[in-house]
């Protein structure tokens, strides 16, 4: 199947800003679900509210569009009630990490089957720009002229430490790489998430003189490196791209079969 | 014999109405005094074949039985208090993309954290506003375990019949009280099943389009069906729209597929109410003290009785006006400041004879709290 | 692996909002913008179906078609 056939392609053109990485992030997903050969009936994509939360309208999934920072609460309730279902769960970093941080980290700590994407621009686009709890230090957004002295989350540690068992991060530029990784996150048995760094030249390129979209991509080049590279051992300051962490632990869904099994004293 | 008898709290008496009407997801948080209810199903649920979850706050419980009644599950949160307050922004999601669910709601005593250990009926407004926006909602009540059972049997039904959020008003009396409870034989309440559609593979489904009985027939996700749902103003597939016309036709059919229903929705039972003088408008736990006080009375030969409610939402407001029309003076026996008296005085004849006798001190309200009132109204002082 | 020869590339214009990432990254200046600020293929002789328009579109408009059909992997 073609990348097209996985679209709601009468809402197309989408609503997104010329040169908005969400729609590379998409892009890079729907190859990841067509190179695994997965059933479209077989997929929920649950999202929460922002920019990335329009994700799910244009996919021609079973499409969950709900509140905001709550998409992972829901996606748990759908996959425990119908483990069968591939659970997609993209969001952005307000969603992800400021309103729905409690969720992010029990949805980890659970390692409940659901992968879920960051698509991370460091900003709250769709209200016009104010920092989030990704932007860092010293950024400029309509909430912060003075700059920012909010310090941000790395998402990566964060999904690590609180449960995450697979946890890769790429950007945009690197679009085959972040395929490659969401068909891996999409394939793990467990929690996963990818972050994407996502550029969003409407808001936060223009307002830190970032450029143009085409230059916000060039700067994801050169501002990360592989883990393990040489350029990254050279120059600690890169940020590091790469699967973090990739292990086996006891699945939420499969240990409540266990569960059930113990309750009916073997009974089943 | 079968044994069907049981002596348990109310809470556990929710539980089992909700295991007969079907119930196989639950997603809650610790919260006193409903816990027993996330207690007893952690236990009961994974036994029955269902799916018991506890998650990390009463948003996320809320969240989680959406996602599970997507997917073909009858589901049901429990909480109190602070929690129903946390839950207020996902039930009106439920309202918005009509999702059945059933949120129990054991009251105490608020605002804020409040008397968590005591009795009170202060939520009632909160169940019927307590989210944004214009919506319809129905909660039901009830004043002993027999009735708990059966309305929480009823919540299930109503749930799926008008795929709508159903709120569950118990109290903290009733929740912690015990008396006895008989489990009807299976078949004895009807129970009312998700109603699928039979559109098929390939054919254009409208999840959004009512039938012309009104009622929206469901796709489970998983199915052959894929379509959208969200919060916000949707289509008749379920794709977010602002066009006015969309906008205020949807807004109408959440609001009049329940306020149009009150009499199917409705609930109510009458204690000694034929010719009384003296009707008492009660609910839930304060109900058992106003039927103790008219059964005394009527002893006595006091034309007294009880219009006892078991849905407060939609308002039976016809019913009230016509039951009262023939009263000397109404009595509102709740625990609050008068949050079901308001709709009564707005509903009968001749506001100005309805009174109220309440406690809002955390203590059960006594017969005889009500009882120094009706003197007073009675003229024969304090 | 065998190298893939163009059969088409397809742009689509009406989905195409002009940013110019494909413009800046195609290895061989396929691309290029036209009046109304929407991609076109003005060489697509140089094209060497590395798909890295495709899959940096942010608008989903490009389709690489070559004549082998899928494959084509090049990445930096």
């Amino acid at each position: 199947m073609a990348i097209k056939d996985y679209l709601r392609q009468r809402f197309f053109p989408h609503i997104w800003c010329p040169g908005c990485g969400h729609g590379i992030v998409l892009s890079s997903l729907l190859h990841a679900v067509e190179e695994l050969g997965l059933a479209k009936n077989d997929i929920v994509m649950t999202s929460g509210i922002g920019c990335s939360a329009r994700i799910s309208g244009y996919v021609d999934f079973h499409s969950l569009h709900t509140l905001h920072g709550r998409a992972l609460a829901f996606a748990t309730g759908v996959k425990l009630a119908k483990p069968a279902l591939n659970l997609l769960v993209p969001m952005g970093d307000g969603d992800a990490l400021a309103i729905g941080g409690n969720h992010f980290i029990h949805a980890a700590r659970r390692n409940i089957n659901i992968t879920a994407i960051v698509m991370n621009n460091r900003i709250y686009g769709m209200t016009g720009g104010q920092f989030s709890p990704l932007s860092g230090c010293g950024k400029r957004a309509t909430t912060a002229p003075f700059l920012t002295i909010d310090q941000e989350f790395d998402v990566v540690k964060l999904a690590k430490a609180a449960g995450a068992s697979f946890v890769a991060r790429s950007t945009t530029y690197h679009a085959k790489e972040s395929t490659l990784y969401l068909k891996k996150a999409i394939m793990h048995k467990g929690f996963s998430v990818v972050e994407i760094l996502s550029q969003c030249p409407t808001h936060y390129g223009r307002k830190n003189k970032e450029g143009d979209a085409p230059d916000m991509l060039e700067l994801y080049k050169d501002t990360t490196a592989k883990l393990g590279s040489k350029a990254l051992e050279k120059n600690p300051d890169l940020i590091p791209r790469g699967i973090f962490v990739e292990e086996e632990r006891g699945e939420y869904c499969e240990e409540y079969d266990k569960l059930v099994d113990k309750a009916m004293g073997g009974a089943r | 014999m079968k044994n069907n008898i049981r002596f348990v709290q109310g809470n556990e008496a929710c539980v089992e109405g909700a295991l007969y009407a079907g119930l196989n997801f639950y997603a809650g948080y610790p919260i006193t005094p409903s816990t027993e209810i996330a207690e007893s199903l952690s236990g009961r649920l994974p036994r029955a074949g269902g799916k018991f979850i506890q998650m990390e706050d009463e948003i996320a419980s809320m969240c989680a039985i959406i996602g599970a009644s997507l997917t073909g599950k009858k589901v049901m949160t429990a909480t109190s208090g602070p929690g129903f307050s946390l839950k207020q922004e996902a039930i009106g999601y439920a309202c918005m993309a009509e999702i059945p669910c059933v949120i129990a709601n054991v009251q105490r005593g608020g605002p804020s954290t409040g008397n968590p250990t005591h009795v009170s009926q202060g939520d009632v407004n909160q169940a019927r506003w307590g989210t944004h926006g214009d919506h319809g909602i129905i909660a039901l009540t009830a004043s002993n375990h027999q009735d708990v059972f059966a309305i929480t049997v009823d919540a299930f039904n109503l749930a799926e019949t008008y795929r709508t959020p159903v709120i569950l008003l118990l109290d903290e009396a009733i929740g912690h009280m015990r008396e006895k409870l008989v489990i009807p034989e299976e078949g004895a309440l009807p129970i009312v099943d998700r109603l699928r559609t039979s559109v098929g593979k390939g054919v254009d489904y409208h999840p959004y389009l009512p039938r012309e009985d009104g009622r929206l027939p469901m796709s489970d996700f998983g199915d052959v069906h894929r379509y959208n749902v969200t919060g916000l103003f949707h289509d008749m597939w379920g794709f977010p729209s602002n066009n006015p016309r969309v906008v205020n036709e949807l807004l109408h059919h959440i609001v009049d597929k329940i306020e149009n229903n009150v009499h199917s929705i409705t609930r109510h039972k009458e204690h000694f109410l034929e010719d009384a003088d003296y009707v008492m408008v009660s609910y839930g736990s304060s109900a058992r003290s106003a039927i103790h006080l008219a059964k005394n009375r009527r002893k006595r030969g006091e034309k007294i009785g009880v219009l006892e409610l078991q849905s407060i939402w939609p308002f039976p407001t016809a019913m009230i006006r016509e039951k009262c029309s023939g009263a000397k003076a109404v009595i509102v026996v709740e625990m609050n400041m008068g949050q079901v008296l308001a709709q009564v005085k707005s509903a009968v004849d001749h506001p100005e004879n309805v009174f109220l006798a309440n406690r809002i001190d955390g203590e059960l309200i006594t017969p005889t709290d009500i009882k120094q009132l009706l003197r007073v109204i009675q003229g024969r002082g304090v | 692996m065998a190298k893939q020869k163009l059969k088409e590339l397809v742009i689509n214009g009406d989905w195409c909002k002009g940013c110019g990432i494909c413009i800046k990254f195609c290895p061989t200046q396929v691309l290029e913008l036209d009046r109304q600020d929407r991609c076109i293929a003005v060489r697509p002789e140089d094209c060497i179906c590395c798909k890295m328009c495709e899959l940096r579109c942010p608008d989903l408009a490009i389709e690489v078609i070559t004549e082998k059909g899928e494959g084509g992997d090049h990445e930096k």
